[in-house]
Protein backbone atom coordinates (compact mmCIF):
# COMPACT_ATOMS: atom_id res chain seq x y z
CA UNK A 1 0.00 0.00 0.00
CA UNK A 2 1.03 3.42 -0.89
CA UNK A 3 -0.19 6.42 1.36
CA UNK A 4 1.18 9.74 2.49
CA UNK A 5 3.26 8.95 5.47
CA UNK A 6 1.38 11.84 7.01
CA UNK A 7 -1.82 10.29 6.81
CA UNK A 8 -3.36 9.14 9.70
CA UNK A 9 -3.70 5.16 9.80
CA UNK A 10 -7.17 4.47 10.33
CA UNK A 11 -7.81 6.56 6.79
CA UNK A 12 -5.42 4.27 5.19
CA UNK A 13 -6.85 1.26 6.25
CA UNK A 14 -10.72 2.16 5.93
CA UNK A 15 -10.27 4.14 2.49
CA UNK A 16 -7.36 2.95 1.04
CA UNK A 17 -7.66 -0.56 1.82
CA UNK A 18 -11.07 -0.66 2.16
CA UNK A 19 -11.40 -2.36 5.30
CA UNK A 20 -14.52 -1.08 7.01
CA UNK A 21 -14.12 -3.12 10.63
CA UNK A 22 -11.92 -0.46 12.14
CA UNK A 23 -14.05 2.74 13.30
CA UNK A 24 -13.38 6.56 13.29
CA UNK A 25 -15.32 7.08 17.01
CA UNK A 26 -13.20 10.52 18.57
CA UNK A 27 -10.25 11.61 16.34
CA UNK A 28 -8.08 12.42 19.53
CA UNK A 29 -7.11 9.23 21.34
CA UNK A 30 -9.81 9.41 23.52
CA UNK A 31 -12.62 6.54 22.88
CA UNK A 32 -10.91 3.53 21.22
CA UNK A 33 -13.08 2.78 18.40
CA UNK A 34 -10.30 2.85 15.91
CA UNK A 35 -7.70 0.55 17.99
CA UNK A 36 -6.03 -1.75 15.54
CA UNK A 37 -2.72 -4.12 16.58
CA UNK A 38 0.41 -2.26 15.55
CA UNK A 39 2.95 -5.45 15.62
CA UNK A 40 0.99 -6.57 18.58
CA UNK A 41 0.06 -3.22 20.41
CA UNK A 42 -3.08 -2.15 20.57
CA UNK A 43 -2.42 1.29 19.15
CA UNK A 44 -5.28 3.67 18.29
CA UNK A 45 -5.17 4.02 14.22
CA UNK A 46 -7.15 7.80 14.39
CA UNK A 47 -3.55 9.59 15.84
CA UNK A 48 -1.04 6.89 14.76
CA UNK A 49 0.59 8.43 11.53
CA UNK A 50 0.95 6.48 8.57
CA UNK A 51 4.82 6.71 8.44
CA UNK A 52 4.93 4.89 12.26
CA UNK A 53 3.17 1.43 10.38
CA UNK A 54 5.60 1.31 7.56
CA UNK A 55 7.31 -1.74 7.40
CA UNK A 56 5.12 -3.57 10.52
CA UNK A 57 2.58 -5.91 10.90
CA UNK A 58 -0.76 -4.06 10.84
CA UNK A 59 -3.51 -6.16 12.05
CA UNK A 60 -7.13 -4.97 12.01
CA UNK A 61 -10.13 -7.07 13.28
CA UNK A 62 -10.81 -8.31 9.92
CA UNK A 63 -7.65 -10.21 10.62
CA UNK A 64 -7.71 -10.99 14.04
CA UNK A 65 -8.81 -14.62 13.10
CA UNK A 66 -9.72 -15.57 9.19
CA UNK A 67 -13.59 -17.22 10.34
CA UNK A 68 -13.98 -15.04 13.92
CA UNK A 69 -12.92 -17.92 15.88
CA UNK A 70 -10.85 -15.91 18.04
CA UNK A 71 -11.72 -16.86 21.96
CA UNK A 72 -12.88 -13.22 22.02
CA UNK A 73 -14.85 -13.12 19.09
CA UNK A 74 -16.31 -16.47 19.67
CA UNK A 75 -17.07 -14.67 23.79
CA UNK A 76 -18.69 -11.74 22.27
CA UNK A 77 -20.88 -13.46 20.79
CA UNK A 78 -21.17 -16.15 22.70
CA UNK A 79 -22.50 -13.25 25.73
CA UNK A 80 -24.18 -11.10 22.49
CA UNK A 81 -21.96 -7.99 23.73
CA UNK A 82 -22.76 -5.48 21.54
CA UNK A 83 -25.92 -3.28 21.72
CA UNK A 84 -24.94 -0.49 18.50
CA UNK A 85 -21.79 -2.52 18.33
CA UNK A 86 -20.16 1.03 16.66
CA UNK A 87 -16.93 0.65 19.53
CA UNK A 88 -16.70 -3.54 19.66
CA UNK A 89 -13.72 -4.02 17.27
CA UNK A 90 -11.70 -0.96 19.13
CA UNK A 91 -12.94 -3.68 22.22
CA UNK A 92 -12.18 -7.06 20.77
CA UNK A 93 -9.04 -5.76 19.57
CA UNK A 94 -7.74 -4.56 22.84
CA UNK A 95 -8.95 -7.08 25.05
CA UNK A 96 -7.13 -9.62 22.49
CA UNK A 97 -3.75 -7.82 23.75
CA UNK A 98 -5.12 -7.92 27.36
CA UNK A 99 -5.44 -11.68 27.08
CA UNK A 100 -2.09 -12.24 25.10
CA UNK A 101 -0.40 -11.19 27.87
CA UNK A 102 -2.47 -11.92 30.80
CA UNK A 103 -4.34 -15.02 30.18
CA UNK A 104 -6.23 -15.16 33.32
CA UNK A 105 -6.62 -11.23 33.79
CA UNK A 106 -8.88 -10.53 37.23
CA UNK A 107 -11.62 -7.51 37.00
CA UNK A 108 -9.04 -4.88 38.14
CA UNK A 109 -6.74 -7.03 35.38
CA UNK A 110 -9.74 -6.16 32.46
CA UNK A 111 -10.69 -2.60 34.18
CA UNK A 112 -7.12 -1.22 33.75
CA UNK A 113 -7.00 -2.66 30.12
CA UNK A 114 -10.23 -1.86 28.82
CA UNK A 115 -10.44 1.58 30.68
CA UNK A 116 -9.52 3.34 27.30
CA UNK A 117 -12.13 2.05 25.13
CA UNK A 118 -16.01 3.97 25.47
CA UNK A 119 -19.41 2.33 25.01
CA UNK A 120 -21.86 4.72 25.20
CA UNK A 121 -24.48 1.74 25.20
CA UNK A 122 -22.45 0.67 28.36
CA UNK A 123 -22.16 -2.79 27.47
CA UNK A 124 -18.80 -2.94 30.48
CA UNK A 125 -20.49 -6.07 32.59
CA UNK A 126 -21.18 -7.89 29.50
CA UNK A 127 -17.34 -6.66 28.01
CA UNK A 128 -15.89 -7.95 31.41
CA UNK A 129 -18.04 -11.27 31.42
CA UNK A 130 -17.15 -11.89 27.79
CA UNK A 131 -13.37 -11.61 28.65
CA UNK A 132 -13.94 -13.86 31.46
CA UNK A 133 -15.43 -16.25 29.04
CA UNK A 134 -12.37 -15.62 26.12
CA UNK A 135 -9.82 -16.25 28.93
CA UNK A 136 -11.57 -20.22 29.61
CA UNK A 137 -12.17 -20.70 26.02
CA UNK A 138 -8.33 -19.59 25.38
CA UNK A 139 -7.25 -22.22 28.08
CA UNK A 140 -9.62 -24.92 26.85
CA UNK A 141 -8.34 -24.65 23.24
CA UNK A 142 -4.98 -23.56 23.92
CA UNK A 143 -4.96 -20.38 21.18
CA UNK A 144 -3.99 -17.17 22.08
CA UNK A 145 -4.38 -13.90 20.51
CA UNK B 1 96.84 11.12 56.95
CA UNK B 2 97.58 12.76 53.72
CA UNK B 3 95.33 12.31 51.07
CA UNK B 4 96.96 10.90 47.73
CA UNK B 5 96.18 13.36 44.96
CA UNK B 6 95.54 10.77 42.98
CA UNK B 7 92.52 9.78 45.22
CA UNK B 8 91.29 13.24 45.09
CA UNK B 9 91.12 13.30 41.28
CA UNK B 10 89.01 10.04 41.37
CA UNK B 11 86.50 12.49 43.70
CA UNK B 12 86.43 15.52 41.55
CA UNK B 13 85.67 13.90 38.38
CA UNK B 14 82.17 12.20 39.27
CA UNK B 15 81.00 15.38 41.41
CA UNK B 16 81.46 17.39 38.43
CA UNK B 17 80.45 14.92 36.03
CA UNK B 18 76.94 14.74 37.99
CA UNK B 19 76.76 18.50 37.66
CA UNK B 20 77.12 18.76 34.17
CA UNK B 21 74.66 16.19 33.74
CA UNK B 22 71.85 17.66 36.19
CA UNK B 23 72.94 21.52 33.77
CA UNK B 24 71.92 19.51 31.25
CA UNK B 25 68.59 17.87 32.29
CA UNK B 26 67.33 20.99 33.51
CA UNK B 27 67.98 22.77 30.22
CA UNK B 28 66.38 19.89 28.17
CA UNK B 29 63.22 19.72 30.88
CA UNK B 30 62.60 23.52 30.48
CA UNK B 31 63.50 24.04 26.37
CA UNK B 32 60.50 20.37 26.42
CA UNK B 33 57.81 22.20 28.64
CA UNK B 34 57.67 25.06 26.29
CA UNK B 35 56.58 23.16 23.69
CA UNK B 36 54.11 21.31 24.87
CA UNK B 37 50.52 21.03 24.13
CA UNK B 38 49.06 19.50 27.04
CA UNK B 39 49.60 21.78 29.22
CA UNK B 40 47.65 22.28 32.62
CA UNK B 41 44.80 24.40 32.12
CA UNK B 42 42.50 25.96 34.43
CA UNK B 43 40.87 22.60 36.09
CA UNK B 44 36.77 21.76 34.57
CA UNK B 45 34.43 22.59 37.11
CA UNK B 46 32.13 20.03 36.18
CA UNK B 47 31.76 17.69 38.73
CA UNK B 48 33.37 19.94 41.58
CA UNK B 49 31.26 20.71 44.46
CA UNK B 50 32.09 24.41 45.80
CA UNK B 51 29.99 24.26 48.73
CA UNK B 52 27.19 27.41 49.96
CA UNK B 53 24.00 26.63 51.21
CA UNK B 54 22.96 30.14 50.31
CA UNK B 55 23.65 29.80 46.67
CA UNK B 56 21.99 26.27 46.62
CA UNK B 57 18.86 26.80 48.28
CA UNK B 58 18.43 30.16 46.23
CA UNK B 59 18.73 28.31 43.08
CA UNK B 60 16.77 25.70 44.23
CA UNK B 61 13.55 27.55 44.38
CA UNK B 62 14.23 28.34 40.53
CA UNK B 63 14.19 24.37 40.35
CA UNK B 64 11.52 23.70 42.62
CA UNK B 65 8.77 25.39 40.71
CA UNK B 66 9.82 24.21 37.66
CA UNK B 67 9.73 20.61 38.56
CA UNK B 68 6.20 21.21 40.77
CA UNK B 69 5.08 22.52 37.18
CA UNK B 70 2.58 20.57 35.50
CA UNK B 71 4.66 19.92 32.65
CA UNK B 72 6.91 18.35 34.90
CA UNK B 73 5.30 17.03 37.91
CA UNK B 74 2.42 15.66 35.88
CA UNK B 75 4.61 12.63 35.01
CA UNK B 76 5.65 12.39 38.53
CA UNK B 77 2.35 11.49 39.86
CA UNK B 78 2.38 10.71 43.71
CA UNK B 79 -0.24 7.24 42.64
CA UNK B 80 0.12 4.82 39.59
CA UNK B 81 -1.83 7.04 37.05
CA UNK B 82 -0.30 9.87 35.50
CA UNK B 83 -1.65 13.78 35.82
CA UNK B 84 -3.02 15.47 32.95
CA UNK B 85 -3.80 19.52 31.95
CA UNK B 86 -2.22 22.75 33.64
CA UNK B 87 -4.73 21.80 36.59
CA UNK B 88 -2.97 18.49 36.91
CA UNK B 89 -5.93 16.10 37.21
CA UNK B 90 -5.67 12.43 36.52
CA UNK B 91 -5.38 10.95 33.35
CA UNK B 92 -8.89 10.57 30.96
CA UNK B 93 -9.16 7.07 30.82
CA UNK B 94 -7.14 6.52 34.06
CA UNK B 95 -3.92 4.84 32.54
CA UNK B 96 -1.83 2.96 35.05
CA UNK B 97 2.31 2.90 35.33
CA UNK B 98 3.09 -0.77 34.88
CA UNK B 99 6.15 -2.41 36.21
CA UNK B 100 8.29 -0.64 33.49
CA UNK B 101 6.42 2.94 33.32
CA UNK B 102 5.11 2.14 30.23
CA UNK B 103 1.47 1.40 30.73
CA UNK B 104 -0.41 -1.51 30.56
CA UNK B 105 -1.98 -4.59 28.98
CA UNK B 106 -3.90 -2.40 25.64
CA UNK B 107 -3.34 0.58 27.63
CA UNK B 108 0.47 1.62 26.66
CA UNK B 109 1.51 4.76 26.87
CA UNK B 110 2.71 4.96 23.22
CA UNK B 111 -0.59 3.34 22.29
CA UNK B 112 -1.85 6.51 21.70
CA UNK B 113 1.37 8.99 22.63
CA UNK B 114 3.57 8.95 19.23
CA UNK B 115 6.89 10.10 18.77
CA UNK B 116 5.93 13.56 18.38
CA UNK B 117 3.51 16.38 19.50
CA UNK B 118 0.11 15.46 17.44
CA UNK B 119 -1.02 18.97 15.76
CA UNK B 120 -4.13 20.39 17.48
CA UNK B 121 -5.09 21.96 20.83
CA UNK B 122 -5.09 19.46 23.48
CA UNK B 123 -4.08 16.28 21.16
CA UNK B 124 -1.79 13.60 22.59
CA UNK B 125 1.65 15.35 23.24
CA UNK B 126 4.29 12.90 21.93
CA UNK B 127 7.99 11.64 22.65
CA UNK B 128 9.58 8.62 21.19
CA UNK B 129 10.38 7.74 25.33
CA UNK B 130 7.11 8.34 26.74
CA UNK B 131 6.97 6.83 29.78
CA UNK B 132 6.50 7.55 34.06
CA UNK B 133 8.91 6.77 36.37
CA UNK B 134 9.15 2.52 36.69
CA UNK B 135 7.13 1.41 39.61
CA UNK B 136 9.95 0.30 41.54
CA UNK B 137 11.55 4.07 41.54
CA UNK B 138 8.27 6.11 41.29
CA UNK B 139 10.37 9.53 41.52
CA UNK B 140 7.09 11.47 42.72
CA UNK B 141 6.95 14.97 42.79
CA UNK B 142 3.22 15.47 43.41
CA UNK B 143 2.83 16.87 47.07
CA UNK B 144 6.48 17.05 47.39
CA UNK B 145 7.58 20.00 49.81
CA UNK B 146 11.17 21.89 48.38
CA UNK B 147 13.02 20.27 51.12
CA UNK B 148 11.25 16.69 50.96
CA UNK B 149 12.19 16.76 46.93
CA UNK B 150 15.63 18.37 47.31
CA UNK B 151 16.63 15.53 49.69
CA UNK B 152 14.97 12.75 47.04
CA UNK B 153 16.34 14.20 43.88
CA UNK B 154 20.09 13.61 45.31
CA UNK B 155 19.23 10.33 46.78
CA UNK B 156 20.64 7.32 44.74
CA UNK B 157 17.94 5.24 45.58
CA UNK B 158 15.69 7.11 44.89
CA UNK B 159 16.88 9.07 41.58
CA UNK B 160 17.81 5.73 39.69
CA UNK B 161 21.14 5.35 41.28
CA UNK B 162 22.37 9.17 39.20
CA UNK B 163 25.71 10.56 40.88
CA UNK B 164 25.98 14.94 40.54
CA UNK B 165 27.28 14.11 36.91
CA UNK B 166 24.47 11.73 35.65
CA UNK B 167 21.64 14.11 37.19
CA UNK B 168 23.53 17.54 35.16
CA UNK B 169 23.17 15.59 32.27
CA UNK B 170 19.54 14.25 33.15
CA UNK B 171 18.55 18.12 32.31
CA UNK B 172 18.97 17.58 28.71
CA UNK B 173 17.24 14.21 28.73
CA UNK B 174 14.68 13.78 26.23
CA UNK B 175 11.81 13.78 27.93
CA UNK B 176 12.61 16.77 30.02
CA UNK B 177 13.04 18.95 26.91
CA UNK B 178 9.84 18.09 26.10
CA UNK B 179 8.12 19.69 28.63
CA UNK B 180 9.46 22.44 26.86
CA UNK B 181 7.39 21.68 23.56
CA UNK B 182 4.02 20.29 25.52
CA UNK B 183 2.05 21.09 22.38
CA UNK B 184 -1.05 23.43 22.07
CA UNK B 185 -3.13 23.95 24.67
CA UNK B 186 -0.76 23.68 27.78
CA UNK B 187 1.14 26.09 29.35
CA UNK B 188 4.91 26.16 29.61
CA UNK B 189 7.01 25.90 32.77
CA UNK B 190 7.90 28.64 34.77
CA UNK B 191 11.25 29.41 33.74
CA UNK B 192 13.33 28.97 29.98
CA UNK B 193 15.15 25.38 29.98
CA UNK B 194 18.45 27.44 30.08
CA UNK B 195 17.37 29.34 32.87
CA UNK B 196 16.18 25.52 34.88
CA UNK B 197 19.44 23.97 33.42
CA UNK B 198 21.46 27.02 35.40
CA UNK B 199 19.51 26.65 38.59
CA UNK B 200 19.69 22.93 38.21
CA UNK B 201 23.89 22.93 38.00
CA UNK B 202 24.09 25.39 40.16
CA UNK B 203 22.06 23.84 42.89
CA UNK B 204 24.10 20.39 42.64
CA UNK B 205 27.62 21.95 42.01
CA UNK B 206 26.99 24.31 45.58
CA UNK B 207 26.32 21.49 47.66
CA UNK B 208 22.56 20.06 46.20
CA UNK B 209 21.13 21.97 49.74
CA UNK B 210 17.51 20.98 50.88
CA UNK B 211 15.74 24.25 51.76
CA UNK B 212 14.43 24.09 55.29
CA UNK B 213 11.05 23.09 54.35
Amino acid sequence: MEADPQMPLLWAIRDLVGLKGTKYGCGVAQCGACVVHLDGEAVRSCVTKVSRAAGKKVVTIEGLSETNSHPVQKAWQDIDVPQCGYCHSGQIMSAAVLLREKPNPTDQDIDDAMAGNICRCGTYLRIREAIHTAAELQKKTGTKG
Amino acid sequence: MKQKPENGMKLFVPKKAATVLSIFIFIVAVGTSAFRNDAPVKQMEFNTINRDSLVSVQAFETVYKTLMSPRCMNCHPAGDVPLQGDDSHLHAMGPKRGLDGKGVYAMKCSNCHQETNIAGLHMPPGNPEWHLPPAAMKMVFQGKSAHELAKQLVDKKQNGNKDIKKLIEHADDGLVLAGWNPGEGRTLPPVTHAEFKKAWITWLQSGAYAPKK
